[in-house]
């Protein structure tokens, strides 16, 4: 039989068997390996312009403190992470705008008038009004968002993970 | 080289002697009907398989199992399909394993010695029939919800013990977030035990006692 170029009905139907069961077990297979991995072959990165109002009611000179909330979605949950940011505006048309996240360890840092510094309260960390680093255990000046101008309004540029 | 290692592991498996005593062994001429069981093997097995993989994204909680299934089915990739799959594969599996059991009655396959064979497979049907009805609840619909308030109610109808049952199944006197809980636990965790452990006897005794032969004239 070995010698034999036919295939025994025996054979055939084993052939065909395990043809038809590796066929259906990749046509099921593959979709079963997305479905897992799903999640994680999401988009990573979400780029949003958020309004900041219009530019004429932030002073001159003067770090003002703007907050917002943005929803995100984890599959059927939502959470709500709420941002701030600090607006400096350098001169009636030119603008900064920094983020009030510590770059040390991520606690929120404040503007201190009678200083004109920002404060970490978390290691003491101080941060010029142009975000440089004055002194502290912070490894990088303020993180600062992308601006522009629209019809008299401040957008920044937020990308979030 | 491979010839050998099989040789190496058959002589301690002993998986010839498996493949003759499970797949190799002798049956009557048999027709299309005989397939049921086996086709009730393969879709238990995928409810199981089909079932853990929606085990990744649904969340058994009031809260959230809606939402987890409309998550399952419009975000994540092919998770339609695997839905649907354990959707249409637990109505199929009912409707087989009942007409397996009516081919079994019309061909007088219960009677001696296969009464254990039969036996175990009323468990079967009852287990097979106790995933449907306890699945059902899973998406949190609304006609999930009054299915399973229906459903409860009906053996709050027995006299003296029947509200107790009812509150049993419930986990409490309504439908609640228990009620979800313990109809989760059930469907995922003591019916396929029960199921898995009473196939096990039913298909040892198919193997034990060999299949009947279609009856004729002389039975
Ligand atoms: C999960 C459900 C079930 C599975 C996986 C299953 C599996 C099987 C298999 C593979 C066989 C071999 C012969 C054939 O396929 O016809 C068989 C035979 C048998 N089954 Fe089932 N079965 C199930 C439910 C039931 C039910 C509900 C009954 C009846 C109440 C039943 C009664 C029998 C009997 C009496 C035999 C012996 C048939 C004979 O010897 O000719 N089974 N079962
Ligand atoms: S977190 Fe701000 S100084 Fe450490």
């Amino acid at each position: 039989m070995p010698n034999s170029p036919s295939l025994t009905r025996r054979q055939f139907v084993t052939l065909v068997g395990a043809a038809l069961s590796a066929f259906m077990g990749t046509l099921v297979g593959l979709p079963a390996i997305g479905y897992l991995l799903s999640p994680a072959l999401e988009r990573r990165e979400r780029e949003s312009w958020i309004s900041l109002g219009p530019l004429d009611q932030y002073p001159l000179n003067q770090p003002t403190l703007f907050t917002f909330t943005r929803t995100k979605k984890h599959g059927w949950e939502k959470t709500v992470t709420s941002y701030g940011v600090y607006v400096l505006r350098t001169s009636p048309t030119q603008v900064r705008v920094f983020s009030n996240v510590c770059t040390h360890l991520s606690c929120r840092v404040r503007w201190d008038e009678e200083a004109r510094e920002y404060i970490c309260p978390c290691h003491d960390g101080h941060f010029a009004i142009d975000g440089a680093i004055i002194s502290g255990p912070q490894p990088r000046p303020l993180d600062e968002y992308e601006t522009k101008i629209e019809g008299g309004n401040l957008f920044i540029l937020l990308r979030e993970a | 080289m491979l010839r050998r290692l099989f040789q190496w592991l058959d002589e301690r498996l002993g998986l010839t002697t498996i493949h003759d005593v499970v797949l190799d062994r002798k049956v009557p001429k048999v027709n299309w009907w005989f397939t049921l069981g086996s086709a009730s093997l393969f879709l238990f097995l995928l409810q199981g398989i089909t079932g853990v993989f929606l085990t990744v994204y649904y969340v058994p909680s009031p809260d959230h199992a809606y939402d987890s299934v409309q998550y399952i089915m419009n975000e994540v990739r092919f998770g339609w399909l695997i839905r649907g799959m354990h959707h249409w594969g637990a109505n199929l599996m009912v409707l087989v394993v009942f007409i397996h059991m009516l081919r079994t009655f019309f061909y007088a396959a219960y009677k001696y010695p296969r009464e254990l064979t039969w036996i175990s497979g009323v468990v079967l049907l009852l287990a097979t029939l106790g995933m449907g009805f306890t699945g059902y609840l899973l998406p949190w619909n609304q006609r999930a919800y009054w299915a399973t308030t229906v459903g409860t109610e009906i053996p709050g109808t027995i006299p003296i013990i029947g509200p107790f049952i009812t509150s049993v199944l419930r986990g409490g006197s309504e439908l609640s977030a228990l009620t979800l809980s313990r109809f989760y636990s059930v469907h995922i965790w003591f019916l396929p035990a029960v199921i898995t452990v009473t196939i096990g006897l039913h298909l040892y005794l198919v193997i034990r006692l060999g299949i009947s032969h279609i009856p004729d004239e002389n039975d």
